[in-house]
């Protein structure tokens, strides 16, 4: 459908311009509020690529919890803007280097499979065929670990986070 | 449904925001700005999953992009955790600042 | 018209349609809820502008829109700016997959007043409470202002709380409608009153009506705005239309619940009387069904204004982690194992 090409290229314009300002931003406050533009116009692209139940979990998950966590943190320790550093341009650089390395390897990659036929197949990603598949035998444990997880790294922040226990 | 045409634009875009946050994670000296980086870079992988889910027509992409969630929070809340125990320690967010292994 | 034309104009209007209704619906509200206060308090509230002050939102509004802008010297400035926006634009957003009365035929289609009937319909809306979190805590921020911070962090750190809660109370709605789309759900709602969720569901209901009352901030749970305390929280500093944006916010948030309220657990547009005709005249009934109990929510919620006084704050955090949510968990486990023995058990 052309409006769905349409929307993904605003959506993605939108994305790497938040995503630069995340990065380029001194202020961490407007890094975090940049990265939940970023995590939004992405949510809409999982939406736009046909999986609206990772596109509301992403909103959920990401720009609802993990984000606000950020922000929480940030006002709690009153976080001034970065001072410059002696070592500035060299990390630069070697970002530089690394990301483009990056680019290329993964790219490359990218191209490989694109050479690849893709079919065209009769694609379902309604959250009821999400659930048939996440609750399979083939990922039911590691679902049902993820929740002990969850409860380690509650308990890890408590114990980590609070004066005296 | 037919494939729509930006789904190799979709793993382009994934590139560039893992890229980025790559980038991120080198230039910014705030512990906390360069934590969003990598939550950057997490979305960069978890766009790449649902793309190519969506290519090869197999839902497996979009149940790791679940898992890589439930760990991103996890890491999230361990690591704002050692953020605030370490900004009590020493006074500062600077990266450069932690430089010893006993503090 | 080609068919995408088509859909897109029928789309325009409704929106046209709900965000007008939202917009007349919240200048309403600010006056009925003057005078039901004040005549629950032996006072008379607004009555000189037009025939019983019917008049005053417009008053209020022109009011509003001349007074100056002020904005503290220390605030920053785009975040500031931005606030009122957010909150508005989150609260608008919920309420795109919102039933608003029945399925309908007009003009050789049948048609509906919701924006967009999406698969994960109530999921969507969790979504976009939870972003509704940063109009507050920006507000709360921007300002520099010790009251609006410390209300910004009351105010986020309740509805992060209780939305938790809200979501649990519809877990088992969805369960039994094996659905998140808000049309199934109140489909399976359909016949008498006794199907209703709010009997089947009863548990659920208690725990939705509380997390929905603290979710909106209204009294007994407005403590982001204990005005004896902390002046008048995040909104400490903003005036004249800001303040009005913000204002509209939470009213529509607090339409956006009571609808919902009315469509999950009272049956939505279906009347609960078996042998209801459908429609008279030509006139689907169930939009009457459907009014009358959105106005009854909404009444209540300003009828408890009147009535209980406010929590205090270590009370409120203690009720949603310590009481709301183990009821509400307890319920969802209780269900399921109900839900099997009955043989609903998965497809």
């Amino acid at each position: 459908m052309m409006i769905d090409a349409v929307l993904f290229y605003v959506f993605a314009a939108i994305a790497v311009a938040s995503a630069v300002v995340v990065i380029g931003q001194r202020n961490p406050m407007y890094s975090a509020f940049a990265l939940v533009v970023t995590l939004c116009s992405v949510a809409v692209i999982f939406g736009l690529l046909g999986s609206p139940f990772i596109a509301v979990l992403q909103v959920i998950v990401y720009a609802g919890a993990i984000m606000v966590l950020f922000l929480f943190v940030l006002m709690l320790l009153n976080v001034k803007r970065e001072k410059d550093s002696p070592s500035r341009g060299q990390r630069t650089l070697s970002g530089v280097a690394l990301a483009l390395v990056t680019v290329l390897v993964l790219q490359a990659g990218a191209v490989l499979l694109r050479s690849r036929p893709t079919p065209a197949p009769d694609y379902d990603a309604s959250t009821f065929e999400m659930a048939k598949i996440l609750f399979s035998p083939h990922f039911l444990y590691a679902f049902e670990a993820t929740s002990i997880l969850i409860l380690a790294a509650l308990v890890g922040a408590v114990v980590l986070a609070k004066k005296e226990l | 449904m037919e494939n729509p045409a930006f789904v190799h634009h979709a793993v382009v875009l994934s590139l560039i925001l893992f890229a980025l946050g790559t980038l991120g994670v080198f230039l910014r000296r705030n512990v906390i700005t360069v934590l969003m980086c990598v939550e950057l870079m997490l979305n960069g992988v978890n766009l790449a999953f649902v793309a190519f889910s969506r290519a090869q027509g197999t839902l497996d992409g979009q149940v790791l992009v679940f898992f890589v969630m439930v760990v991103a929070a996890a890491e999230a809340a361990v690591g704002l955790a050692i953020v605030i125990a370490l900004h009590r320690h020493r006074d500062t967010l600077d990266l450069d600042a932690f430089n010893l292994m006993k503090g | 018209m080609t068919p995408l034309a088509e859909e897109l104009l029928v789309t325009f209007v409704k929106i046209v349609i709900v965000v007008g209704a939202l917009l007349g619906g919240f200048s309403v509200m600010t006056w009925v809820e003057r005078r039901s206060l004040a005549f629950m308090q032996y006072r008379l509230g607004p009555n000189r502008t037009g025939p019983f002050g019917i008049l005053q939102p417009i008053a209020d509004g022109i009011k509003l829109f001349f007074k100056e802008e002020v904005m503290p010297v220390a605030a920053n400035k785009w975040t500031f700016l931005a606030a009122p926006v957010v909150a508005v634009a989150t609260a608008l957003l919920a309420t795109a997959v919102i039933p608003y009365g029945p399925p309908f035929e007009a003009f050789g289609r049948t048609l509906q007043i919701q924006i967009a009937d999406i698969e994960v319909g109530l999921l969507f809306i969790f979504a976009v409470t939870a972003l509704g979190v940063y109009g507050v805590v920006l507000a709360g921020w921007a300002a520099n202002n010790k009251y609006s911070l410390l209300g910004g962090l009351r105010s986020s750190a309740q509805m992060f709380s209780y939305e938790l809660a809200l979501g649990f109370s519809w877990v088992t709605l969805i369960l039994a409608a094996r659905s998140f789309r808000i049309n199934d759900i109140v489909d399976t709602q359909a016949g008498g009153f006794w199907h209703w969720n709010v009997v089947v569901h009863f548990p659920a209901f208690i725990v939705y009506f509380l997390a929905a009352t603290a979710e909106v901030a209204r009294i007994p749970f407005d403590l982001p705005e204990g005005e004896s305390e902390i002046v008048a929280g995040f909104h400490t500093e903003y005036a004249s239309m800001r303040f009005a944006l913000i204002q509209m916010a939470e009213y529509i948030n607090m339409i956006t619940v009571t609808v919902l309220l009315a469509n999950l657990f009272f049956g939505g547009w279906h009347s609960g009387v078996p042998g209801m005709p459908e429609s008279l005249g030509g006139f689907p009934l169930g939009f009457v069904w459907w009014g009358l109990k959105v106005a009854f929510f909404l009444f209540v919620f300003i009828w408890l204004r009147g009535t209980l006084p406010r929590f205090r704050y270590d009370q409120l955090m203690q009720f949603g982690w310590k009481v709301l949510i183990p009821v509400a968990a307890v319920w969802v486990m209780t269900f399921a194992v109900l839900w099997v023995v009955v043989g609903g058990g998965p497809r």
